[in-house]
This record gives structure tokens, sequence and C-alpha cells, in this order.
């Protein structure tokens, strides 16, 4: 097992002891984003320092080199979450991106009115969102499928709503607010039955949890590199390769066509290029290999391990000061969604700011949710490995003293 | 309420509190006449409407509901308190002066009363939007009805 205080030393959010509030940072807002190690700043500043090129545009060695490193880093992921082939590794600007090439580039090609979209009320906004807008083109029916008493997405419940008119079903690894971890493996199962695809959003799950794309057969896999302490803008669409040769790019232009001409006749290379125009964020690509190879180095399965206890411990001590609320106690991720007692939920937040303590208020872009809590807004804590035991205590000293709320403005 | 005496930190929260936990003016109108704008935020929960009464260039009522977090409740709460009765004009210009003093620009303090409770609101600078949101709402929807 990883030593999390060891591991801080390669993280200069930690090293450059980053104060808020004039405390010491303590980050709680891992499923919003995540630091950066060392090993990621350098792949991004030897880009520029070293290597830098356009991709599959030039005749020389640099351009050469780079789109061997790019290839590389595809490799990097398709081990990373057992793809078959690497060409089923798109990168994206993130897991929306990700998905609105799913909804715009599959699901509005081939859907249309009498078809239908299975849901869940606990899914983020960008798994919402694109599939409103495909419903609203195609004119196809969005539904739900029912979340269990504890707000935990299940097989049966699935089975309950699923029909021959389902084409597609698109549901969180992990969900962002609850963080119950979906049995997609399962759910997969029942999708296919039925003959519909299932569409996976992975932003959740893959920083945090090892991901064996084919033995839990998603069809489409969507992730953020910045959740799992690469940069920000790069993102991976993991699709299988016949249903990645039936998708539409999202966009066109350079270096996804291999011809064109004047009449209006265009032929668009092979996944992934199709879905990769223009001059792709090679830092990020750079950054994102580097930040998969040093999760990796710690261990996924490390990784889940330690947030697992972490989580248990965290709900323990919070329960034990008898001052809030939490929505999530039995969810197996490394997310605290609570609401100090008798305190808004932003009101707390602002408290927990003037400790030091990044927190995230408000309803974590899955607004349906709230109606399903009974709350307005709730507080959500999230981890990551380098997560310790003292950041923990830190929120749980704040939330025994959260009727004081208002010292964050007068003291 | 005086404000030539010194407000205590402790004063202050509990004026605050009040207005947030028993708010004088939260409520939809019951009556006609009334003129409402919608206002919310990005980066939080806050999400109302206000709403006022005017007659003869004069604010005669104010209300304000929704959901808010303390700050953007109590602040427009208050707001209420300090632009009933007044005409546009004052109106107006106690909106401006409080907007000056959370801005950390100079204020004319004569005209605010209550309101100043809010002047370390910049201590939290994410809550800067909650403090005013209600304020500014109600500069646009007075301005529009003096026109």
């Amino acid at each position: 097992m990883f030593d999390p205080k060891t591991l801080r030393k390669d993280f200069p959010m930690y090293r450059n002891s980053i104060e808020m509030q004039g405390k010491p940072l303590v980050w709680l807002d891992n499923a919003s984003t995540t630091f950066k190690p060392d090993c990621v700043l350098k792949a991004v500043e030897s880009y520029y320092t070293h290597e830098t090129s356009n991709s599959h545009r030039g005749d020389y060695d640099l351009c050469y080199n780079m789109d061997m490193k790019i290839q590389e880093t595809r490799e990097t992921i398709q081990k990373f979450i057992n793809a078959k082939n690497s060409a089923e590794i798109v990168f994206t600007s993130g897991t929306t991106g990700s998905l609105n090439l799913i909804a715009y580039g599959y699901a509005a090609k081939y859907l249309t009115k009498d078809d239908e979209i299975l849901l869940t009320e606990a899914e983020h906004a960008s798994n919402v969102l694109p599939w409103f807008k495909v419903a609203e083109t195609v004119g196809c029916k969005i539904s739900y499928i029912p979340l269990n008493e504890d707000g935990r997405l299940t097989v049966d419940n699935l089975k309950k709503v699923i029909s021959k008119k389902t084409k597609i079903v698109a549901v969180a690894h992990v969900t962002n607010v609850l963080g119950y971890i979906a049995p997609i493996k399962e759910l997969a199962k029942v999708a296919h039955e039925y003959g519909a695809i299932i569409a996976c959003d992975g932003a959740q799950s893959v920083p945090h949890l090892p991901t064996d794309v084919q033995d839990l057969d998603v069809d489409f896999l969507a992730f953020s590199g910045h959740k799992l302490c690469g940069p920000t803008g790069i993102g991976v669409l993991y699709g299988k390769f016949d249903l990645l040769k039936l998708t539409d790019p999202f966009m066109t232009g350079g270096g996804m066509n291999s011809k064109f001409d004047m009449c209006g006749d265009v032929g668009y290379l092979n996944p992934p290029l199709r879905f990769e125009a223009g001059t792709q964020n090679i830092e990020g690509i750079l950054g994102l290999k580097a930040a998969i190879d040093y999760i990796s180095s710690i261990g996924m399965e490390n990784i889940n391990h330690y947030e697992e206890e972490l989580k248990k411990y965290a709900v323990e001590q919070l329960l034990k000061t008898g001052n809030c609320t939490i929505y999530n106690p039995n969810s197996e991720a490394a997310i605290v969604t609570f609401n100090i007692n008798d305190v808004f939920a932003q009101d707390a937040a602002t408290f927990l700011n003037s400790k030091g303590i990044a927190c995230r208020s408000g309803q974590h872009c899955a607004k349906i949710l709230n109606d399903y809590l009974g709350v307005v807004a709730t507080v959500r804590a999230s981890f990551y490995f380098y997560t310790t035991k003292e950041d923990v205590d830190a929120l749980v000293d704040a939330v025994k003293h959260g009727k004081e709320f208002l010292d964050a403005y007068f003291i | 309420m005086p404000t030539s005496f010194e407000l205590t930190p402790m004063m202050m929260r509990e004026i605050i509190m009040d207005h947030y936990s028993n708010p004088r003016h939260k409520t939809v109108p019951s009556g006609d006449g009334y003129v409402s704008i919608h206002t919310d935020s990005t980066n939080c929960i806050d999400n109302f409407d206000v709403y006022i009464k005017c007659e003869n260039g004069k604010v005669v009522d104010a209300l304000w509901d929704g959901i808010a977090c303390t700050i953007s409740s109590a602040s427009t709460d208050i707001l209420c308190d300090r632009v009933i009765g007044e005409s546009f004009d004052s109106a107006v210009y106690t909106i401006e002066q409080y907007k000056n003093m959370i801005q950390l620009k100079d204020y004319d303090d004569s005209v605010l009363d209550e309101a100043i409770v809010f002047i370390n609101t910049g201590k939290q600078a994410a809550r800067i939007h909650c403090a005013t949101m209600g304020w500014d709402a109600m500069k646009e929807l007075i301005e529009k009805e003096g026109k």
C-alpha cells in the first residue's frame, strides 16, 4: 500500500503550502478536479521546450516523433481501460465532449421518434442535456430508470423500464453526488438483450477504480483527464470499433478527412482520427499519458481500496459529531454528500472556506437529483489517493462548529 | 435603528440571522399592481424574484421570494426595508451606496441603516454576488419603473 503523505511530495499544490483564508488548504473537491504531479507538468512543459511540433502534418523527425508519442498515449489508455484496440481510443476535450460526440454523432443519426433513451435522476448535466438535445432533434423519448430508496441504480429497476424501444442506456459508472458504483456489467447485459447500447459516464469512476471495458462490455465510455491528475481540456471517448465506424464526426476539418473536392465529395478517415479534426490538444495528450502512468504506478486497486477506507472513516467521524446529515453513508466511492444541520449548504461551504477547506455546495450539476433527495442543496466532500485522515479530521472539526457559520464574515 | 453608534460583530450577526430566520418581506404579493424581476446565480443556488409596487414615483411596497442562502436572504430582506417609502431616486441612491460599500469604495453610510452589516462580505469573495444580487435586481426594476 502507498503512503499518501509521501505521494504529496510529488504535487506542487502541496509542496507550495497553498493557503486559503490564511489557513493551510484542505482540498476536498476532487470530484470536481484534481491536483497535478510533477511528471504531468514536466510532460506538458517538455512539449513546449523540447518537442514542439504539430501531429500528422510534417515530413520531419519532430513531427514523426510526436505522432509516435500520441500513438503511445493511445496504447497507454488502451491498456489502462483494457480496450481491444488502440483505434477505439478517441481524444476529446473531456467527458462532456465525449458524451456530446456520442449524442450528436451516433444517437442523433440513428434514433427516431419511436425510440427511447434511458437515464437516471442521478446523472450529471453532461449525461442529461446532450440526450435532451437528441430528443429535441429526432423526437425520441427520454425516460428514467428509477433509483432504489438509497439512490442506487439496480439491474432489477432497469429491467422494469427497458423495452424494445430503448436504444440507448446512458448512465454513470459512479454518480457524482451519491457515489454509488453502478453494476455496469449486468446493466450492459440487460441493455444488449434488448438490442440497446450502453453509454457509460466514467468521469467519477475511471480515476478511482480499475476499469476493464471488455469485461464491463460497455459500448461507449467517456472520461476526463483532469479528474485523474491530468491536464484540463483533454479527455477520452472509448467506443467499440464497429460503433465508432458508424458514428459521424462532431466536428469536421483538417486531419480527419482522407479526401475532398470542390463538388463536396468528402472521404472521412477511420476512427479514431475521424473524430479528431484540427490540431489536437497535444500538451494535454502528453500530460494525460504522464498522469495515467503515474496513477497506474500507484495501482488502481490500491487507490480504490484506500479511498473506500477513507470514506468509511469520514462517514463514521462526521456522524459522531451529531451535527450533520449524510445522504450517502453507504455508497462505495470517496464522495460524502451532506448538510450541516440547520445550515444552508452554501453557507456551510462558505464557512468551510473560512477554515481553508474546499468543498462544493449546491446541486453538483445533477439538478434533478435534489427532487429525489428532497433537499435544495448539499455540500460535497470528495477524496483522492492523496487525501489524508488529517484532511477528513479538519472537515469533521469544522462541521462540529457549523452553527457558527457566520464567523466566516466576522473572524 | 440608529447607525451613529458602533455595531459589534455579534450584533451584526444577530441582524443577519434575524432577517434570514424571520424575513419580513419574503412572500409573493397577494394584491395587484406589483411588478417583478427574477434573479439567479451560476455559482450558487440562489434563485428568487423581487417584487415592487409603485405609486407616484415612490416604492410603496417591496417583497421577494424564492431560494436563497443566508447572505442573499438577509441582504434582500433588508433591501426591502430600505426602499419601501422611498422615491425612485433615493432608492437608487441607497442601492448605489450599498454597492460602493461592498466594493470597498467610498460610500454614504447615512442611508444604509441595517444594510451596514454586510460590510465584511468581501472576506468571502464567492458570496459577494449573494449579497448584491437582490440589490442589482431591485435597481433594474426601479429604473425600469422610473422610465
